[in-house]
């Protein structure tokens, strides 16, 4: 890992380190420019998300670095051209990150935090455009078990959103007990201090991070 | 950090002699009420009681220090002295062996830096003369099986089996005050003051190995700054003892009173939400839910399954109490068809024949005590909740009271709605003991009018009446939960 300049990870390095750990993410590739970002995006299949990447990019979405929807090579190779001359020097090396576009009606988050007093903690919460308003946030201490995992499922309040919904089937809880004992296993690694997966899109029921930001712990 | 030991708790908790040192002839002196409280408390063991100037004290003859305490004669020191003498008092007390000391004393680690530093040296010299300090800026313990109210404020509780220790005496007073007028009662109860050398989970840890305790009860205001440490304990304890907290300072006005009290850290809500229930503590959101819990925990047995029947005697208590239960972890079970058909013979077709099992009025003289024993005894119930129980007493009340009485046959009548409500209560009990599976019974009138022989059998049958559904319901959802953790395993 390379800590040296920022305690964030860059986004592609962040999932790097949790596909290790065993969280789903889609299927993506990080390339230099926007001709390899088209050829990159024939070999994924459209629709394709396009973003910029780097170590010091935290807050891509306000900062306009992310292009959803892209549905062809030629609208890929302009966004990917548009967002790297978006890039300050501030943000050091950049490279394009092209990935599967998912498509969900549901979206969870999930991460570890560092709580002063019972120290690392495995976060699960309802996502998407209400996620703040609804505040539906359940947490445990890691390690999990198992059972451990399925309560901070069960104890959600927004319980509707998990079984079948707007033609999609119920949320896979298996598989969000997955995501959470991988973040659990994550949050006892020393130099890890934070996590976040936002969102995880429900596909078909199966929870995937299509973003995610590691935080180290400074050295 | 070394804990205090298991020899320092019994001398704490069932000690062989007490002493009051800083004892007081003028009454409204703690010094004074902690030594009355031992000695109307009933405390069979013997008391003494230090005072500078001599003479005696509530029949006590004073001794001038704790120096001249017969070697070994008593075990506890409740401590009322002014902070400057506390030195003394230690290495007397500990010199004639005196195991265990509660301070009472003020005006240590919650009055700012320098009272934090003389509550280290207290500790550290504590720990020099191997004794247990416990507060300081407590207001004392109570224990039950040993008769001993070593207090500085009421109630006395009525003896059980809930041990209840707290960050803030006014809640153990709380509990205490609920046990009295509920008649389930504590074993133990103590107000940890400053916890400077025992925490409210030392004492809870103590009490899940104790015989005469069953539930931990403890209110607090912070787990301190090892957060990580209360949460192991509180996993392991669980695993003997269910335990009910009740929490204060979750929110942030709550917080920052938290702090000024007694220097607690606040911790985010769900954070401390999280670590209960990934320990298996139960959280009450109320000292009401909080104390029903436990009470519930020290007079049930734990259900197996989720699966609850209602029988009530009117409808609506019945509908509300189906609402209550739609909200929790419980199961309102659809009547099974042979349970359906056995009460089909004992009543006339008006009755609900589902569940809730509502009499509808259709009840004789036989009837609520046969349909109960039917639906506890059915494998497919795990758990009763009875409603209706003093509403024929309460009439009863207004025959007695009214201008009527004892003619037109009101005498006989009064007396059996009385005997009624009473066999009532007094078979859900033995029906829970004969099933093993609890059986609740609600009604205002345990508050309303707790002389009401429904109620007040409840009580004389050792179970707690709930005051209203609702709580019923919410206490057994926690029993449920804690049942279904010790399964799991």
């Amino acid at each position: 890992m390379t800590a040296a300049t920022s305690s964030t990870l860059s986004e592609a390095e962040s999932k790097a380190v949790l596909a290790r750990y065993g969280i789903p993410f889609p299927r993506e590739d990080l390339v230099p420019d926007a001709v390899a970002a088209g050829a990159a995006a024939e070999r994924l299949g459209f629709p394709v998300v396009v973003k910029l990447n780097g170590d010091g990019i935290a807050h891509k979405t306000e900062r306009g670095l992310v292009r959803l929807r892209l549905t062809d090579r030629a609208a890929v190779e302009q966004a990917a051209s548009e967002l790297l001359a978006k890039a300050t020097p501030e943000d050091g090396p950049v490279e394009v990150l092209v990935a599967q576009m998912l498509q969900g009606n549901r979206e969870l988050i999930a991460g570890v935090a560092q709580d002063p007093q019972f120290g690392p903690t495995v976060v699960l919460g309802v996502g998407g455009v209400l996620a703040e308003a609804l505040a539906d946030v359940s947490i445990r201490l890691a390690p999990l078990t198992a059972s451990d995992a399925l309560e901070m499922l069960d104890d959600l309040r927004t319980q509707a959103l998990l079984g079948p919904f707007r033609g999609e089937p119920a949320v896979d809880r298996d598989a969000v007990v997955t995501v959470l004992l991988a973040l659990a296993d994550a949050a006892m690694d020393p130099e890890i201090r934070s996590v976040d997966l936002n969102p995880l899109i429900v596909v078909d029921g199966r929870p995937v991070a299509v973003d995610a930001l590691v935080e180290l712990a400074s050295a | 950090m070394t804990r205090p030991t298991a020899e320092q708790f019994q001398a704490l908790f069932d000690p062989r002699g007490v002493v009051v040192a800083g004892a007081s002839s003028h009454p409204g002196k703690f010094g004074f009420v902690s030594l009355h409280n031992v000695l109307a408390g009933g405390y069979e063991g013997r008391v003494f009681a230090t005072n500078r100037d001599g003479g005696s004290i509530l029949g006590i003859p004073t001794i001038p220090t704790l120096a001249e305490l017969p070697d070994g004669a008593a075990d506890l020191c409740m401590v009322c002295t002014p902070k400057g003498a506390a030195a003394d008092v230690l290495r007397d007390g500990a010199s004639r062996g005196v195991k265990a000391f509660f301070f009472t004393t003020a005006g240590y680690g919650e009055s700012g830096p320098e009272g934090r530093r003389d509550e280290e040296d207290l500790v550290a010299l504590a720990r020099e003369l191997g004794v247990l300090v416990a507060g300081p800026n407590g207001q004392g313990l109570v224990s039950t099986p040993a008769r001993l109210c070593a207090q500085i404020v009421g109630p006395n509780p009525v003896r059980g089996r809930i041990g209840a220790a707290s960050q803030s005496g006014n809640l153990v007073s709380s509990f205490m005050n609920l046990a009295s007028s509920s008649g389930v009662g504590i074993s133990r109860g103590i107000s940890a003051g400053n916890a400077a050398m025992a925490s409210v989970v030392d004492y809870v840890d103590w009490f899940s190995n104790d015989p005469e305790t069953s539930v931990g009860l403890a209110y607090l205001e912070g787990v301190g700054e090892d957060g990580r440490g209360w949460f192991e304990r509180m996993r392991s304890i669980t695993t003997r003892m269910p335990v009910v907290v009740y929490k204060g300072g979750a929110t942030a006005g709550g917080a920052r009173a938290a702090a000024s009290h007694t220097g607690s850290l606040a911790s985010d809500d769900r954070v401390f939400d999280g670590a209960c229930r990934q320990a298996g503590v139960t959280r009450a959101a109320t000292v009401e839910e909080a104390f029903d819990t436990a009470a519930s925990f020290a007079t049930q047995p734990l259900p197996k399954g989720p699966r609850v029947v209602v029988v009530t005697t009117a409808g609506g208590w019945g509908v509300v109490t189906a609402d209550a239960i739609a909200g929790s972890d419980l199961e309102l079970v659809a009547l099974p068809d042979d349970l359906r058909r056995s009460i089909d013979a004992k009543l006339p077709p008006r009755w609900s024949r589902s569940n809730p099992v509502d009499l509808a009025g259709a009840e004789t003289r036989d009837t609520i005590p046969e349909v109960l024993e039917l639906v506890a005894a059915h494998p497919d119930v795990d758990a009763v909740i009875l409603l209706g129980v003093g509403i024929q007493s309460n009439q009863a009340k207004i025959n007695k009271t009214g201008r009527f009485y004892p003619d037109h046959g009101l005498e006989r009548i009064v007396d059996f709605h009385e005997r009624q409500d009473a066999r009532y209560a007094r078979t859900a009990a033995d029906v829970s003991v004969s099933t093993g599976k609890p059986v609740l019974v609600a009604s205002e009138l345990a508050v309303a009018d707790p002389t009401n022989p429904g109620p007040a059998t409840v009580r004389e049958t050792g179970r707690y009446c709930y005051p209203t559904p609702q709580r019923a319901v919410r206490a057994m959802h926690h029993m449920w939960r804690h049942a279904r953790r010790l399964e799991r395993g």
